[in-house]
């Protein structure tokens, strides 16, 4: 059985993305912080496709256990996708660093660390893949996403470079630009809904376009002409707006 | 960010009515306890057509949606309440395993079906969903989480069972699946010329493990198809394949306009429908999703009635009243000339729990579009109804009065007795629950 390593299985987009592999035969690692919570999970992926499934103790700004954590995998997986997302507060990180580091340590420092051991082993082994779940806020930094977008930004140029450097290997790299999403992680939000991907739909869009070879994909797909526009106004324009 | 600030609107499949609502999902069972400071009514799939899951504060159950455990011996499965009846067939039909009951939409959750008890074309058999749960957990309204059953805490599994969701939030629920050799149903199609005749037709079939029947409502006379299932047996599905039928999905991508469906449209429809089948009987093998779930093909279909949505009208009446009584029903609705796309007529058996829709007798459910005249209409119907000693089914029902109610349901008193004892803050509550004093 061929095996997926889901990084922030508890997210609403990783649980569906889960799914969606072991509906197509793969054995799935879930992994996350208090990884307890995710044997229910777990049980349901067994029963329900027929497929193994186990829970991996993840902390992702725990760098030095990454390594270690990935050398514990047997079998060694396929395919690792990376759905990590701590929007955390804007607001509180202009303030406090602390808020701030933990933002750019979840969104980029820790999916750098943990896929940096992924991509030594795909890259020696010639096969594989990796997608990983970046943000639409990662493509032009703005005042309400300043941070988040930042680390998501950095996050974006890893996995481009990622690509550069596996593609000659045969491992493919796969960026997931989400715009809105209806999950916990926005619970609370008012956000329109014909712009507001269910985590369901995004996981059908992500899965399809691995299916397709393709290097970058935005879920809704409506979003990659948004930011094309975004991206291109100027920016003695763009610094005097409140988008 | 505040959660509580945000409302959407919501409105179940009739689209009626629609409301500003707060949703608040079920993630885990440690934070669901917190959420019960205010009002909150549970919510699965939104396919009960009017308000019984519609209120200020909502819960969705959809994230609570796994799978817990599957005893190949028995054909328990344990799953949360936020499942879906559809992940059940998709995954255990291949196995062998069919629900002992399913409504005519797979599209509703486990939690849903034991709240409102919803029966099948099965029901004169096999009693209606609450009768193949063994047993549940259910959080009460001061968080604590009780496992039930008929012999453990007997009482609030009875209240919970057909209870609404008006008792506790069902959290799981252990459900027995049963064995069939095949994905296929034999099927015959029968015609019917007027309702006396598909009454009888009804009485000839008990033996048939399903049955339900489509009238023609503005024909006059209540010209009828019955259609009548048994699962196939390998025999009889020799040489079809293995993996089941495959059905066409359709889609009503956006509301028609409110005047696509008319009486001309209407008779046409049902013209068309019954000239499709031959005389007398026909026989058929066809694949289990077009037998139990023939509406599911068209996604959005509660869309062809417009964005003012609809009204379900299902009513059982006592077998003795239910000729004379569901005869003037249709009377009144072909003089009225509203028409129903859909009218639907089954023979029931006992209802089981407090609120439980069936009793032994004939239920008719009748599609009206929303229009200004309706409701005055369907107050004359609920007189009828009442007067031939039936009852209107709560999943359904989106504008009843508490009157209705009250002479409808003789156990209406004891459920809010029960009610009263295990939820006294009255923390659920819907809609429905308000405008029934439930």
């Amino acid at each position: 059985m061929k095996y997926v390593l889901i990084i922030g299985a508890r997210s609403d987009l990783g649980r569906e993305i889960a799914r969606l592999f072991a509906g197509n035969g793969f054995g799935v690692y879930l992994a996350a912080r208090q990884s307890a919570g995710l044997a229910a999970e777990c049980e349901h992926l067994k029963i329900r496709y027929g497929v193994q499934a186990k829970t991996v103790e993840c902390d992702l700004r725990d760098f030095s256990s990454h390594a270690p954590l990935y050398g514990s995998l047997h079998p060694k997986p396929e395919g690792a996708v990376c759905v990590v997302g701590y929007l955390g507060s804007e607001d509180k990180a202009k303030t406090d660093f602390t808020e701030a580091r933990q933002i750019m340590e979840t969104n980029f420092v820790g999916c750098v660390s943990i896929l940096n051991a992924v991509a030594e082993d795909f890259e020696k082994r010639g096969e594989g893949f990796i997608i990983g779940v970046s943000s639409v806020a990662g493509d032009r930094g703005r005042r309400k996403t300043c941070i988040y977008g930042s680390a998501k930004a950095g996050f974006t140029a890893y996995l481009s470079g990622l690509r550069n450097r596996l593609h000659r290997h045969g491992v493919r790299v796969l960026t997931v630009k989400p715009g809105w999403m209806d999950t916990k992680m926005t619970e609370g939000m008012n956000l329109p809904p014909l712009f507001t991907a269910q985590p369901e739909d995004a996981a059908r869009d992500v899965f399809r376009a691995w299916q397709k070879g393709k290097d970058v994909v935005y879920t809704k797909w409506m979003w990659r002409y948004i930011m094309w526009v975004i991206v291109h106004i100027p920016e003695r324009i763009f610094k005097k707006m409140d988008l | 960010m505040n959660a509580a600030a945000v409302k959407k609107r919501i409105a179940n499949w009739g689209n009626y009515p629609v409301v500003e609502a707060e949703v608040a999902r079920l993630e885990t069972e440690e934070r669901l306890a917190g959420l019960l400071s205010r009002p909150m009514i549970a919510r699965g799939m939104g396919r009960c057509y009017g308000d019984a899951s519609l209120g200020e504060r909502v819960l969705s159950t959809l994230p609570h949606d796994r799978f817990l455990s599957f005893d190949e011996g028995t054909g328990d499965l344990e799953c949360q309440a936020g499942t879906v009846l559809g992940t059940i067939v998709e995954t255990f039909v291949p196995r062998g395993w069919f629900l002992p009951v399913t409504p005519g939409t797979r599209f509703v959750t486990v939690g849903g079906a034991i709240s409102a008890d919803v029966h099948g074309k099965n029901h004169h058999i096999d009693g209606s969903f609450c009768r193949h749960v063994r047993s549940l957990r259910v959080m009460t309204a001061d968080g604590g989480i009780v496992n039930c059953s008929q012999n453990e805490n007997a009482e609030l599994f009875d209240t919970v069972c057909g209870g609404m969701g008006l008792a506790g939030i069902i959290l799981s629920a252990v459900i027995r699946l049963k064995k069939v050799e095949t994905p296929y149903v034999r099927q015959e199609t029968v015609k019917a010329k007027d309702l006396g005749e598909v009454m009888d037709l009804f009485e000839r079939s008990a033996d048939w493990p399903y049955s339900v029947a489509w009238i023609d409502c503005l024909s006059g006379s209540g010209r009828a198809l019955m259609i009548r299932g048994a699962h196939a047996t390998r025999e009889e599905a020799l040489g079809l394949p293995v993996s089941g039928a495959k059905t066409p999905s359709l889609n009503v991508p956006f509301f028609l306009p409110s005047f696509a469906l008319n009486g001309v449209s209407v008779k046409l429809f049902n013209a068309l429908y019954y000239a499709k089948a031959r005389r007398g009987v026909t026989t058929a093998i066809t694949g289990y999703e077009s037998f139990f779930y023939p509406l599911d093909g068209v996604q959005n279909w509660n869309r062809i009635y417009g964005r003012r949505g609809f009204v379900q009208y299902q009513l059982v009446l006592p077998k003795e009243q239910s000729r004379a009584g569901i005869a003037a029903v249709l009377k009144r609705v072909a003089d009225a000339g509203q028409g129903s796309f859909l009218a639907v007529l089954k023979l029931l058996g006992k209802g089981e729990h407090l609120l439980s829709f069936p009793m032994e007798g004939y239920t008719l459910a009748l599609d009206f579009p929303i229009t200004k005249n309706l409701f005055g209409l369907l107050d004359e119907l609920d007189a009828i109804v009442l007067r031939h000693g039936g009852r209107l089914y709560l999943a359904k029902d989106a504008r009843m009065n508490a009157g209705t109610f009250n002479k409808g349901y003789a156990n209406a008193d004891a459920f809010r007795a029960r009610k009263a004892k295990f939820d006294p803050r009255g923390v659920f509550q819907s809609l429905q629950s308000k405008r029934l004093h439930i």
